[in-house]
């Protein structure tokens, strides 16, 4: 299980935007290497990441060999009410992590 | 006379050449991921047409290691329910495939901006294309300088 990084605000008033960061441990191989006995390194990458606010999809993203090792997403959502984010990464060769975060609207 | 004109005639003949060979090296290794690159944005867009503007990449100038870059994509939209941001796809003119990445944004999302960290094989064109809640597109790009390329070295 890969390990992943979510930063939410832990309390937010109502309709304030705020800002997500979310990082999950990955090496994103991206499919295009070649070792030195010249056999290509097959990919392994990333390909789709979402969050959901209490069940209802805020951002999400395709991502491509072009992403970065260990996939870094800031993105930014309106605090609409308390309630839990949830983060899921899906990836090739089965990969698949959830977290979630919890978040308390005043 | 013959042998007097002829240094003149080859000098001539020379630069002519000289001017085709640089021509050839400036404009082909271009051209062909270049392409690449607008078949994967006419893929998104159709036939609609593209506005420039709007959209702001944040890129640094210089790049020293092409395989952690700095990116972030702003788009001057007010994010409400009648006016936001629908998707922001990314593309690179010179890496082995264009896209970077899809992001997919709505109303909720309150502000049009999103960091990520990409790689970079060349020094070249980023371009992100945007599309609107009323179906128009729009673009930007930066240009970047990168002096150690990531994905095609070897293990």
């Amino acid at each position: 299980m890969a390990r992943a990084l979510i930063t939410v605000p832990a309390s937010a008033r109502h309709g304030e935007i705020i800002e997500i960061k979310a990082i999950v441990g990955h090496p994103m191989e991206p499919g295009f290497r070649r070792t030195q006995l010249g056999t290509l390194i097959p990919r392994d990458i990333v390909t789709q990441f979402a969050c959901t606010y209490n069940g209802v999809e805020v951002f999400s993203a395709d991502l491509y060999p072009a992403i970065s090792a260990n996939p870094y997403l800031a993105f930014f959502t309106v605090a609409t009410e308390s309630g839990t984010l949830v983060f899921n990464w899906i990836g090739d060769n089965g990969f698949s992590v959830t977290e979630s975060a919890a978040i308390a609207v005043t | 006379m013959k042998e007097r004109r002829r240094p003149a005639n080859s000098r001539r003949r020379f630069l002519l050449a000289a001017g085709g060979v640089a021509a050839v090296l400036a404009f082909e290794p271009a051209d062909a991921t270049v392409a690449e690159m607008s078949d994967a944005m006419r893929k998104v867009v159709g036939g609609a047409p593209v506005a420039k503007g709007r959209v702001t990449l944040e890129l640094p100038p210089l790049v020293d290691n092409g395989n952690t870059v700095a990116l972030t994509v702003r788009v001057d939209s007010p994010m409400t329910a009648r006016d936001h941001v629908k998707t922001i796809h990314v593309f690179t003119e010179k890496n082995p495939q264009p896209n970077v990445a899809t992001f997919r944004l709505g109303p909720r999302a309150g502000r049009a901006s999103v960091a990520t960290r990409i790689r970079l094989a060349d020094t070249q064109t980023v371009v992100a294309l945007c599309e609107m809640s009323d179906g128009t597109f729009c673009s930007g790009s930066a240009d970047v300088v990168v002096t150690l390329a990531a994905c095609l070295e070897e293990l």
